[in-house]
């Protein structure tokens, strides 16, 4: 089959899910304006760095003035999942040239991730056609919503709570990352530290509350497991 | 007040860079690199501690002030908290998340909350 077929295919496959990305993608261009940011930094940002969780953090800790290594540091904390992704998916691409990966890896996002890994796992397809399918939309889709966010962000009416998006959008990624006894510690170690924190210097409050969240996480997973032993689950 | 321009840039070049290398890593260097298992356990708890380290100080705090007052009993605080318009709309729009584990839909009853319980 040739490759442009299962370009196809990923394109058909990822669909709903890039309607998905689009109020996401909006608001990364709205609130970038809102905190202060030029457009042309806010497109820069949905090109260059390209993930959304990061963008958002980024954007509420450039608004407060933070310092360029606690903003720096959060993108790659908030990031570090992706290196899962490439370790997980980077056996499929073994056979692709080095200078497809390179692409590939710029465009790596948890939805072509997980939508092109599940189908590798189902059936037989061009790694580099169905994946790039699955993964080009997305991006594209990314950077048109950035940019109309960016134009109507700066029109949005005062009344609307727009600095409330932004969490909103942080916590309806949180919900399902919640998935076990030890992720819930980390989640509540990370939140409560980092809302203690709020008062620190340099907006260290976030980077503390999230590696102390990953170290409970890390602690309590043996007592987690244990439990479960315990009560036969 | 916002970041400097030069900061501004200077974070998204550095912060693309390194985002490129944590993707790019392990599809560039299959087979000569490998993930120590507390190293890919540690990643497992990114997401949850990350995410609640945005979310909570967001949702409890307006500008860096907190939306209780501060110093309060436990039961006095919990029932402030109860009280307050942003923690209910955060807490009506968790449930949404769960169900619907979908981002327009947890924005919406977010928003909505939020300035529906403001017009009260």
């Amino acid at each position: 089959m040739p490759v442009s077929d299962d370009f196809y295919a990923g394109v058909r496959d990822v669909a709903p899910v890039v309607v998905g990305i689009i109020p996401f993608g909006l608001i990364a261009g709205a609130a970038a304006v809102d905190a202060g940011l030029s457009g042309l930094q806010a497109v820069g940002l949905s090109v260059i760095v390209f993930a959304g969780a990061s963008q958002l953090a980024a954007i509420e800790l450039l608004g407060d003035n933070a310092p360029l290594v606690v903003v720096v540091a959060t993108i790659i904390v908030v990031n570090l999942r992706m290196l899962m992704y490439s370790a997980s998916i980077a056996p499929q691409f073994r056979e692709v040239a080095a200078r497809w990966k390179a692409l590939m890896a710029y465009v790596l996002t948890d939805q072509a991730y997980a939508m092109s890994l599940t189908t590798f796992r189902e059936r037989d397809v061009a790694r580099r056609g169905y994946y790039l399918g699955t993964a080009m939309p997305l991006w594209v889709v990314w950077q048109i919503c950035t940019i109309v966010g960016v134009v109507v962000g700066a029109r949005v009416p005062a009344w609307l709570p727009l600095d409330f998006a932004l969490p909103l959008v942080f916590l309806a990624l949180l919900v399902p990352a919640i998935e076990s006894a030890s992720t819930a510690a980390a989640g509540l170690v990370g939140g409560s530290l980092a809302t203690l924190g709020v008062g620190l210097p340099y907006e260290l409050g976030l980077p503390l509350g999230a590696v102390a969240g990953v170290v409970v996480g890390l602690a309590t997973a043996p007592v987690a497991r244990l439990a479960r032993g315990v009560t036969g689950r | 007040m916002t970041a400097a321009d030069a900061v501004v840039w200077t974070a998204i070049l550095l912060g693309g860079v390194a985002t490129f290398a944590i993707r790019g890593s392990f599809v560039f260097l299959y087979g000569r690199l490998d993930l120590p298992a507390l190293a890919e356990a540690a990643l497992g708890y990114v997401p949850a501690a990350v995410l609640a380290a945005l979310v909570v100080p967001a949702v409890l705090t307006v500008d860096g002030t907190p939306v209780v007052e501060t110093g309060l009993g436990p039961v006095a605080a919990g029932r402030a908290l109860l009280a307050s318009d942003r923690v209910l709309a955060g807490a009506l729009a968790a449930v949404v998340a769960y169900y619907t584990e979908d981002v327009l839909p947890t924005i919406v009853v977010g928003m909505a909350a939020l300035l529906a319980l403001g017009a009260v």
